[in-house]
């Protein structure tokens, strides 16, 4: 018989090890681009485009990231879900939102040159107030909290992920001229 | 940078003896568990007061910083959030010897206490990132932005998270704040002068520092 862990922990668990990977995958993104594919990506195409396009290959990069350590997860660990619409939401909408936060901060990180432990100092805490919204989201789905008490925790993390990108078009120009 | 003229340096430690001295002194309402534990409002509040308004200032010499690139923008930039930092740290200390009066405990998990533990972490982080550069433009540039970032993400922490669950913190989820029910007017007459007075001292202190880095770069540029 195995002893199962509950829900909140579970959740818990899951965005650890997701936020691992994430911040793993992502650091990686900006180190791997030579100063002159960037110099010809800066003659082509405006800076907002240029995060704007990392954003979202990022955020399809930890989309599928979590969404495989999801399935092993829940192979190893089944958890019954209630919810599986509002999870799902939980888990996308969470997924996006630390691709674009991450997408900004690693281009800070790696400005100072030294990737994978500036970027976590800079990250965790940026994050964490959209990692709460999204472990409360999804241990509520796995409850099956009614969804018009969910709506609130799904707007503030549209919100969240909305007042990121927009921080991150207007404040990346400034980063990218040299 | 102009000095902070003898007459505010003045009424700056006038408005805080008679907050330190005043606050201890003055009769307070009696009221059940909070007792005299009350008077923390006078040292407590006002230091987040304190120490969110050197935050903004900081925010906004940031986006000056960015718009103009002058390094004095920079320099002011700097100096508010380390100021700022410490009467974040006052903030938290002294919440946490109130906390242990009335909750029992110096720290409870709780979302407004945490958000303003991890809002000083994101600061501290500001100053960690601005000490891995060598290039001074750079590190402006560079700083301003993560600045203006984790600004944005404190208000958002401090402020909206706390409210939508419940907290044990006075003025939310159902606690009432001070103001709500024993804020008198004896209470009044120290909470607002100390709420000036602890943001005097902010700028006083941090106008000490930017002149004492200015003569620091005027004699480097001698050597």
């Amino acid at each position: 018989m195995k002893r199962l862990p509950g829900a909140s922990i579970w959740v818990a668990l899951f965005w650890i090890i997701t936020l691992f990977a994430s911040f793993n995958a992502i650091a990686k993104s900006f180190t791997s681009e030579s100063r002159g594919r960037m110099l010809y990506l800066y003659s082509l195409v405006s800076p907002e485009v240029f995060i704007g396009a990392k954003a979202i290959y990022q955020s399809v990069i930890l989309l599928v990231l979590s969404i495989v350590a999801m399935l092993v997860y829940q192979v190893l660990f089944e958890m019954v879900i209630q919810d599986y619409f509002v999870f799902v939401i939980s888990l996308v909408f969470g997924s996006t939102g630390i691709a674009i936060i991450l997408s900004l901060l690693s281009t800070i990180a790696s400005k100072a040159g030294k990737n994978f432990t500036l970027l976590a100092i800079l990250g965790l805490p940026v994050l964490l107030p959209l990692l709460m919204v999204t472990t409360t989201l999804m241990k509520n789905a796995i409850d099956g909290i009614e969804l018009s008490v969910q709506l609130k925790y799904i707007f503030v993390l549209l919100g969240l992920n909305g007042v990121s990108l927009a921080l991150a078009l207007v404040l990346f120009p400034y980063l990218w001229r040299e | 940078m102009q000095r902070f003229g003898i007459g505010l340096q003045v009424l700056t430690i006038i408005l805080v003896m008679y907050t330190l001295v005043g606050g201890l002194l003055i009769s307070v309402p009696a009221l059940d568990i909070l007792n005299e534990t009350i008077r923390n409002l006078f040292y407590h509040v006002t230091s987040w007061f304190a120490m969110i308004f050197l935050f903004i200032l900081s925010f906004s010499y940031s986006i000056a910083y960015l718009r103009s690139g002058k390094s004095s923008h920079d320099l002011l930039a700097r100096i508010f959030v380390e100021v700022g930092i410490i009467f974040g740290i006052a903030g938290l200390t002294t919440g946490m010897l109130w906390a242990k009066y009335t909750w029992g405990a110096y720290w409870v998990p709780d979302p407004k206490l945490n958000g303003a533990a991890i809002s000083m972490l994101a600061y501290f982080a500001y100053i960690v990132l601005r000490n891995s550069f060598s290039d001074q433009i750079q590190r402006g540039k560079v700083s301003a932005v993560y600045n203006i970032f984790a600004f944005v993400m404190m208000i958002l922490f401090i402020f909206i998270l706390p409210r939508m669950t419940d907290s044990l913190h006075p003025g939310n989820g159902g606690n009432p704040a001070f103001s709500g029910y024993d804020l008198d007017n004896s209470m009044r007459m120290i909470f607002y002068p100390a709420i000036i007075g602890w943001i005097m001292l902010g700028l006083w202190i941090s106008n000490i520092k930017v002149r004492l880095e200015n003569v620091k770069t005027k004699l480097n540029q001698e050597k």
